[in-house]
C-alpha cells in the first residue's frame, strides 16, 4: 500500500521499470487514468515501460457512489496514449487467462476490470491471446463486438436474435488496444450490419475504434454500423451498475431492438 | 590558483550552452546556469559512472526533474564523454538527440525524460526501492527546481521517500528563488523551506548552491544518516554567471538572441572577443571514462583547460579508472 498518492505510485512503478521490474499497481479505474494521466503519459508510455496498470471499477461498476467514481472515459484516455495495451476481460476465467501473459509482453499495459462475480461468458475453446480478437459466435447476418462484460448481454441478444432467424455473430475484443482489424476486417467484411456494445462513453472506446477502422477499409457493399454505449454525459442518477446499463440501452434488450430496426424487421414482431 | 581553474570551469562549461542557444535558437539559459557548480561537482567528485558504458548497472542514478536546465547536464555529459560536443550544435534540431528537456532514453547518460515538473522525484524513488532489493550500493540523485515544488506530487513523493527509509535517494534543490513569471516567494511561498523537507523525513542540508568546496563537502557526507532519505537545499541565483542575466526574469526562456546579445554573453563568460567556433575540437570526445580519483578531485588538474585556444574547450580528464566504491 503506497498512500492515496497516484502520481507519486505511477512515477515509482516507473522508476522500478527503467531498472527492470515489472510492477503491477492497482487501484479504482478512474483515479489510475483521470488523476494521473500525465504520469502514465510521460513516465510510462513515452518511455514504454513495462508497468501494469489494473484499474477496478471499470464502467459504471461504483453507480452508487457518483459520477467521481465511475471510470466512463478510461479507454478513450488510454488509447489516446501511444504504446499502451489496452484489455478488459469479460470475466474471471479471462483475466485467469490474461494475466500469465502480461509478464512477458513489452510495454505498458491498463487493464480495466469490472465488478467481481460477474457471470462467467468466456471458454477456453477460443485460445486467449493479448492483441487478439476472439470470434465467439458464427454468424452471417449481423457482427456484434463487445469488451468487457459486454460479451454477456451480446450472447444473450444473439440468443434471441437466433430464434427471430437472424444470425448473429459474435467478436470479442478483450484487447482494445492495439485493435485487432485484420480479425475485425475479416468478420465485419462478411456481415451487412456490424454493431458494437461498451460499457464506456461513445467517444474514443471501442466503438470510435470500429468506426475508424470501417471508415477507412471502403467495404464494396455498404454496412450498417451502430455503436451502443454512454452518451456524452455524466451519469445524473445512482443505483446499480445494472440500472446504469440499463438507462444507457447496454442490454441485451437493446442490442435485440437496435439490430431489429437496423434490418428492418418490423418492431411489432417482437415477442 | 585552483579557485581561477574553477571558474574557468565554470565558465566554459556556460559558454558551451550559450553555444546552445546559439544553434538551437532557444533554451532556458537561466535555469541551467543556476546549476552548473551543483551538476559540475556531482560529475567531478561524487558520482560513479562510465561514459562508454551509459547503462553500467553499478553507477549512480541522477535525474535532473528540472528538466528545463538541461543545457547544463548536457555540457556535463557531452564534457565526460557521454556523447560528443558536436551534438550542441544540434540543439532542438530535427536530427539531434538534446531537446529543449532531457529524453530517456534518446540522451546517453540521460536516466528518465523530464520536463513535465514533479515527476523525477518519484521515480527515482522507484530506483532507490529497487538499488535496495538488488542490494545494490549504487545512489540516486534527484535535482528539482523550486518552482517545481509548487506541485503536490513533490511531497508525495517526499512522504513516501521517508516511509521507505531511502537514505541511498537524494534529492538536491535549485533553490534560485525565481520561477518563470515571478520570484518564488511571490507565486507560492516554499518557506520555511528547510523545515518543510525536515518534517517530511529528510535530513536537511543547506548549501552556496556556487560554491565548489561547499558542495562538494555537503555531497561528500552523503548519506547524512541513516534510515532517512537525504535534501540538500541549494541557494543558487537563477543566471549565475553573467551579471546582467542574473535575476533577470526576462531570461527564464529565450529565443531567437540577436548576434549582439550572443557576443555579450560570451565576452561576460570570458572570452575575449566573438569569433567563429572551430567545431572539429568537440569531435571524437567519446568513450573517456571518468569518475572521481585517488590522487584528488577533477578541478585540482589543469588538464580540462585547453589555454590555446580563444574558447576554451572543457575535456575529460583521463588519469583514472571509476571508482567503483
Amino acid at each position: 500500500m503506497e498512500g492515496i498518492s497516484e502520481q507519486n505510485v505511477i512515477g515509482m512503478a516507473a522508476g522500478l521499470a527503467i531498472e527492470g521490474k515489472i510492477p503491477y499497481v492497482n487501484t479504482i479505474a478512474t483515479f489510475l487514468t483521470r488523476r494521473c494521466f500525465e504520469q502514465i503519459a510521460v513516465d510510462l508510455c513515452l518511455h514504454n515501460l513495462n508497468v501494469r496498470l489494473i484499474g477496478n471499477g471499470g464502467g459504471m461498476v461504483y453507480a452508487p457512489l457518483g459520477p467521481t467514481h465511475l471510470a466512463t472515459e478510461d479507454i478513450a484516455l488510454m488509447r489516446s496514449l501511444p504504446n499502451v495495451t489496452i484489455i478488459a476481460p469479460a470475466d474471471a476465467d479471462e483475466m485467469r487467462r490474461l494475466m500469465p501473459q502480461t509478464v512477458d509482453h513489452e510495454g505498458p499495459v491498463y487493464i480495466r476490470l469490472a465488478k467481481g462475480y460477474d457471470p462467467i461468458v468466456t471458454n477456453d475453446q477460443v485460445p486467449f491471446e493479448i492483441g487478439k480478437g476472439l470470434h465467439m459466435r458464427d454468424g452471417s447476418d449481423v457482427l456484434l463486438v463487445t469488451t468487457g462484460v459486454t460479451l454477456g448481454p451480446a450472447q444473450e441478444a444473439a440468443e434471441q436474435l437466433s430464434d427471430l432467424n437472424i444470425d448473429c455473430g459474435i467478436l470479442h475484443m478483450p484487447t482494445i488496444k492495439p485493435f485487432d482489424t485484420e480479425t475485425f476486417l475479416d468478420l465485419s467484411s462478411m456481415a451487412r450490419t456490424i454493431v458494437t456494445v461498451e460499457e464506456h462513453t461513445l467517444m474514443g472506446g471501442l466503438g470510435s475504434a470500429a468506426a475508424e477502422v470501417i471508415a477507412e477499409a471502403n467495404f464494396y457493399t455498404p454496412k450498417k454500423f451502430k455503436r451502443i454505449g454512454i452518451p456524452d454525459v455524466f451519469p445524473d442518477e445512482y443505483g446499480s451498475q445494472a440500472s446504469l446499463m440499463e438507462k444507457y440501452g447496454i442490454s441485451a434488450g437493446k442490442i435485440v431492438s437496435d439490430v431489429r430496426e437496423m434490418m428492418e424487421v418490423p418492431i411489432v414482431s417482437v415477442v | 590558483m585552483i579557485e581561477e581553474l574553477l571558474n574557468q570551469r565554470s565558465q566554459a562549461l556556460r559558454r558551451d550552452m550559450v553555444t546552445m542557444m546559439e544553434y538551437g535558437g532557444r533554451g532556458h539559459l537561466a535555469s541551467a546556469f543556476s546549476l552548473v557548480e551543483i551538476l559540475s561537482v556531482l560529475y567531478d567528485e561524487i558520482l560513479k559512472y562510465q561514459p562508454e558504458d551509459p547503462r553500467w548497472k553499478h553507477r549512480d542514478r541522477l535525474i535532473l526533474s528540472k528538466g528545463h536546465g538541461c543545457m547544463a547536464l548536457y555540457a556535463l555529459l557531452a564534457d565526460k564523454g557521454f556523447f560528443s560536443k558536436s551534438e550542441f550544435l544540434k540543439f532542438c534540431k530535427s536530427d539531434g538527440i538534446l531537446g529543449g528537456h532531457p529524453e530517456y532514453p534518446k540522451v546517453p547518460g540521460v536516466e528518465a525524460s523530464t520536463g513535465a515538473l514533479g515527476h523525477g522525484l518519484s521515480i527515482g524513488i522507484g530506483m532507490a526501492l529497487n538499488a535496495r532489493y538488488e542490494k545494490q550500493g549504487h545512489r540516486v540523485i534527484v535535482i528539482v527546481g523550486d518552482g517545481e515544488c509548487n506541485e503536490g506530487s513533490v511531497w508525495e513523493a517526499a512522504m513516501c521517500a521517508s516511509k521507505h527509509r531511502l537514505d541511498n535517494l537524494t534529492v538536491i534543490i535549485d533553490y534560485n528563488k525565481m520561477q518563470s513569471y515571478a520570484s518564488t516567494s511571490e507565486v507560492l511561498s516554499l518557506e520555511p523551506f528547510a523545515s518543510k523537507w525536515e518534517s517530511f523525513g529528510f535530513d536537511v542540508r543547506e548549501v552556496d548552491g556556487h560554491s565548489i568546496t561547499e558542495l562538494a563537502e555537503v555531497f561528500n557526507q552523503l548519506p547524512f544518516s541513516n534510515g532517512k532519505p537525504n535534501a540538500v537545499i541549494c541557494h543558487t541565483v537563477k543566471g549565475k554567471g553573467i551579471p546582467h542575466i542574473e535575476n533577470d526574469l526576462s531570461w527564464h526562456h529565450k529565443s531567437k538572441l540577436p548576434e549582439e546579445e550572443l557576443a555579450s554573453l560570451y565576452s561576460a563568460l570570458g572570452a575575449e572577443a566573438r569569433e567563429p567556433h572551430h567545431w572539429n575540437v568537440y569531435t571524437n570526445l567519446r568513450g573517456r571514462t571518468s569518475g572521481s580519483s585517488s590522487s584528488g578531485p577533477i578541478w585540482a588538474s589543469a588538464r580540462w583547460i585547453n589555454s590555446k585556444r580563444k574558447f576554451p574547450i572543457v575535456s575529460s580528464w583521463k588519469g583514472s579508472p571509476n571508482r567503483t566504491s
